[in-house]
């Protein structure tokens, strides 16, 4: 987790945001990952995505578990606190954080070894208890760290830059997790920001558990002809099945009233935003499980990766709805409303006798 | 030596049968007649069909361990009718179901047999199979209520407060009660020696599990998130902390809750969970056992290196891996105390009733907050699943809880710069902030190597100056856990050493060894790091017993590595074969050694 303090120089001229902060005020420290890697770009998105959410720095929580993709929380947002705990883990502490202070922005960076080898437990109940919290899988088919494994995204027949082949099916963690009932599943190229930026700003307003898989690929591991996960390889098969634009409700007040209902084409998030498609197929329902399963099924039939918000659901319920827990955070509840005093203790000690 | 409100007697049962409230009826009408009074439930890691024993001591002098001997058996289990039989002292009794002849191997001649026909009286007073099984316990309850001469007043209102809203099952427990009362009154020489009189001993005293004691500490320390996955022996104290959560914890108005519990997918998620809570500022704990704790190390060295409080109750069970999950223990006290890869110590505290659950459990939270650490409650199945009799509980509404140092943002108003992990205090002890409170707060929590301003490191210095001040942090600590508690005798020539829930034995011990002419010292240890205390009491007695419930002598090379004591000073007494301890183990193995004997 190498960092480099970047120089603290703005430009005067830089647009800022209804903050009053630019871009720079969402970046953190130099990335430290190879020239060229994926996940830089998607750093560089998601400091986009924030700045024009307009979301104060310090209210954003950075969770992370280990990995290159872990590192990266590192280099956004210097002014969010940021916890980069143990391989695999990172839901456990987003949903502790989460449960004790439910009015932070978390984000949760994480990779395909973390999350689909070391960690599939801990992203699979994660989805079921739907979190609140943007989960950004920067998924690249390869252990960097350890230099070149495959991982558990890896597809049959890639090979390896050493040029072994990888005999074991991948796990999608797209159909995975429409398959657990996810509430909002996404998938993006760390190629494509201008793809990648409405996703994720609706991924972060959504009401639960956001999953973005972004193709990221590896520039020192797995860029060589031959693996599914380089640059060429997703330029050539990522076809843009359900693209979004998203459209924040003050800088459009009429958006709800066009995200009418069952339009399916534009739809209205927990704020009253609003995500609107630019170009579907003309039986694709993003609101509907098994269309966008189906969707997704014949497009890795014709050897596609779809991409886009694949699925949503604006109902979402989050952990905190389905607890119903009061709707101050916990954190900030004063001492004398948890504690029952000692005259309710005796009333109860009669109860033991 | 058994007599009018001192004896011991016991159920074996089948589990899954009902016979856990009739024995749980049966302690607390002796509690209610004012006599002190123990249980100790030995039970099958089982659902239905498996034996089950309950034992019940009643002592006037409120002697609380686990029994020597048993005067009473009621022999309810044919496929354990062995045992039970042999279980009973000369001269004591066996109650059998009389519905079936007794086979003539289970005869002794030094045991009286009281037959009464419990499943006889049962079908040809109740109605359907399961009403039929359920209700033989309240016919055996009525029975011992005549042999011991329970007050049945206290009983029948005891019935009325369990059924006042359920007229039948009323009606049918109290024909129950009075067929088994009845049958013996009739039959046998009633009451037996062993038997009950009224005292007025339990006046201040209250019958509490430790689990539930631990939970209600949890609520009253104002702990907000718990997170858990259901292991035995602990599962009981994230249960009462949702009932309790229930009860005290819901808006009066919405409904809503000001707790969050969540059943995670397994304990390293709920370590996990509770970290995170702990970093976001909430009192957050997990309970869970042994194979649990295990799970939990790899989170347990990031909370201890990233300096995040969170409090761990373990509840242990006999080990390794599932080992007898339904067995007491003293296993866990090393893997604790050094629990995680690489330098690591904790703080841990350990109870030796329910009474200590409750005040620890605040205790751990403070000591949580204030040190940014992980603390653990070193509990186990004999203090978290048995009914205590113990000092009523009370609460200080002038307390305060501990948060610690945490810097709001007024206080970084005042900071130039904040460092996470600077010592500025000399205690070892840095500042931190809660995630939200402001841009000049934030700060990144990792594992891996960081300097004092929480930056990422890998220089020598940086990681040893940070690793150096943990460990004096740490080690600071040790005058802030509850010090040991140390009895001295006049002329004690000995000195015992002992930790949590064999104390009852262990003061038992004591007066029994005093009536053999042997004096002893004790000093029961409570907290870790061991206090200076600790060493002293083991430096002023030329040897002293180390008595524990684990094959290793676990508590002895902790004082060893801890206070640099030699092992040799230390005798271990060690008993692990699952059961609580009794006060018989340590004077016999006290006396042995005393006598030159082997140990």
């Amino acid at each position: 987790m190498t960092s480099i303090v970047k120089p603290p120089v703005k430009h005067p001229s830089l647009p800022r945001n209804a903050l009053g902060l630019t871009r720079r005020d969402y970046e953190g420290a130099m990335s430290t990952l190879c020239a060229g890697c994926g996940h830089d770009s998607i750093t560089a998105a998601i400091v986009q995505a924030f700045w024009e959410l307009d979301v104060p720095p310090h209210r954003a929580a950075k969770m992370s578990g280990i990995g290159c993709s872990s590192k990266t929380t590192a280099y956004f947002m210097k002014q969010s606190h940021g916890f980069n705990g143990v391989h695999g883990r990172m839901p456990a502490l987003t949903t502790g954080a989460n449960a004790a202070n439910r009015d932070l922005v978390y984000i949760g960076i994480s990779g395909d070894g973390d999350s689909l080898s070391i960690g599939l437990g801990q992203f699979v109940h994660a989805i079921r208890r739907n979190v609140n919290m943007l989960y950004v899988l920067e998924n690249n088919g390869v252990y960097g760290l350890t230099k070149g494994q495959f991982s558990a995204s890896a597809d049959i027949g890639s090979t390896s830059k050493k040029g072994d082949e990888n005999e074991f099916p991948p796990i999608d963690p797209v159909l995975l997790a429409l398959s657990l009932g996810a509430t909002f599943v996404a998938r993006g190229f760390s190629g494509d920001k201008a793809q990648l930026v409405p996703m994720l700003k609706a991924g972060l307003l959504h009401n639960g558990f956001g999953f973005i898989d972004i193709i990221s690929p590896c520039v020192s591991f797995n860029d060589h002809v031959g693996s599914t996960k380089s640059y060429r390889y997703t330029r050539e098969h990522y076809q843009e099945l359900a693209p979004v634009d998203f459209v924040p409700l003050r800088k459009e007040i009429t958006a709800p009233a066009e995200a009418g209902a069952g339009d399916a084409m534009s739809v209205a998030m927990h704020d009253g935003s609003v995500v609107r498609f630019r170009k579907t197929p003309e039986d694709y329902n993003p609101r509907d499980r098994d269309v966008a399963y189906r969707h997704l099924r014949d497009h890795q039939r014709r050897g596609e990766i779809p991409t886009g918000l694949i699925y949503i659901n604006e109902r979402s319920q989050d952990l905190h709805t389905l607890n119903k827990t009061v709707a101050r955070p916990l954190v900030e509840l004063p001492y004398e409303e948890l504690c029952p005093g000692n005259a309710a203790l005796q009333e109860l000690m009669e109860e033991y006798r | 030596m058994s007599g009018v409100n001192d004896f011991a007697f016991k159920m074996a049962t089948v589990n899954g049968t009902g016979s856990a409230s009739a024995n749980g009826l049966l302690m607390q009408a002796i509690f209610r007649m004012g006599i002190p009074v123990s249980g100790k439930n030995i039970f099958p890691s089982n659902i239905q069909g498996l034996p089950t024993w309950y034992e019940i001591r009643v002592n006037r002098d409120g002697y609380m361990a686990r029994p020597e001997q048993i005067d009473l058996v009621v022999a309810l289990n044919t496929g354990t009718y062995e045992r039970d039989v042999a279980a009973v002292r000369a001269g004591g009794y066996l109650v059998y179901d009389s519905s079936w002849p007794l086979d003539r191997s289970l005869i002794r001649d030094d045991v009286q047999y009281l037959g009464v026909p419990f499943g006889q009286l049962c079908v040809e007073n109740f109605e359907g199979d399961r009403p039929r099984t359920l209700l033989r316990n309240i016919v055996y309850t009525g029975t011992l209520a005549a042999l011991f001469d329970i007050d049945m007043d206290v009983v029948g209102e005891m019935l009325r407060e369990k059924f006042s809203k359920k007229k039948a099952l009323l009606d049918a427990n109290f024909r129950a009660i009075q067929l088994g009362h009845d049958y013996a009154m009739k039959h046998f020489d009633c009451p037996l020696p062993i038997r009950l009189e009224r005292m007025d001993a339990t006046r201040d005293s209250i019958v509490i599990d430790g689990n539930t004691a631990a939970a209600l500490g949890c609520v009253f320390a104002g702990a907000t998130v718990g997170a858990w996955y259901p292991i035995t022996p602990s599962t009981s104290l994230m249960e009462a902390y949702r009932t309790f959560g229930e009860r005290y914890r819901r808006d009066p108005d919405s409904g809503q809750r000001r707790y969050a519990m969540i059943q995670a997918e397994d304990e390293l998620a709920a370590a996990g969970m509770v970290i995170g809570a702990g970093w976001a500022g909430a009192r957050a704990f997990t309970s869970t056992a042994g194979p649990g704790i295990s799970l939990m190390e790899e989170f347990i060295g990031l909370a201890y290196y990233g300096e995040v409080p969170c409090v761990f109750f373990d509840v242990q069970r006999t080990g390794p891996s599932t080992g007898m999950p339904t067995r007491t223990q003293q296993g866990d006290l090393m893997a604790i105390a050094y629990a995680s890869h690489g330098d690591t110590k904790h703080i841990a505290l350990y109870p030796c009733s329910p009474a200590e659950c409750f005040t620890m459990a605040r205790d751990a939270f403070d000591l949580a907050e204030r040190y940014q650490t992980p603390v653990f409650v070193v509990s186990d199945l004999d203090i978290g699943m048995n009914d205590w009799m113990v000092p009523r509980f009370s609460w200080d509404d002038a307390y305060v809880p501990d948060r610690g140092k945490v810097l709001s943002a007024a206080d970084l108003e005042n900071v130039k710069k904040f460092a996470r992990y600077t010592d500025v205090d000399g205690d070892g002890i840095p500042y931190r902030t809660l995630p939200g409170v402001g841009p000049k707060g934030a700060y990144f929590t990792r594992g891996s190597g960081h300097d004092k301003n929480a930056a990422y490191t890998e220089d020598s210095d940086a990681y040893l100056e940070l690793v150096d001040r943990i460990a004096r942090k740490i080690q600071g600590a040790a005058s802030a856990v509850p010090a040991p508690e140390v009895f001295r005798q006049e002329g004690a020539s000995v000195g015992l050493v002992a930790l949590g829930g064999t104390h009852g034995a262990l003061r038992e011990a004591l007066d029994l060894l005093r009536a053999q002419g042997i004096g002893a010292d004790y000093m029961r240890i409570r907290g870790f790091p061991f206090a200076a205390e600790v060493a002293d009491f083991l430096n002023e007695h030329e040897f002293v017993f180390v008595v524990e419930q684990n094959r290793d002598a676990q508590l002895r090379a902790m004082l060893a590595i801890e206070t640099g004591v030699p092992r040799d000073h230390m005798i271990p007494v060690l008993d692990y074969g699952g059961l609580p301890l009794t006060a018989g183990r340590v004077v016999g193995a006290v006396t042995a050694h005393l006598e030159g004997a082997a140990v």
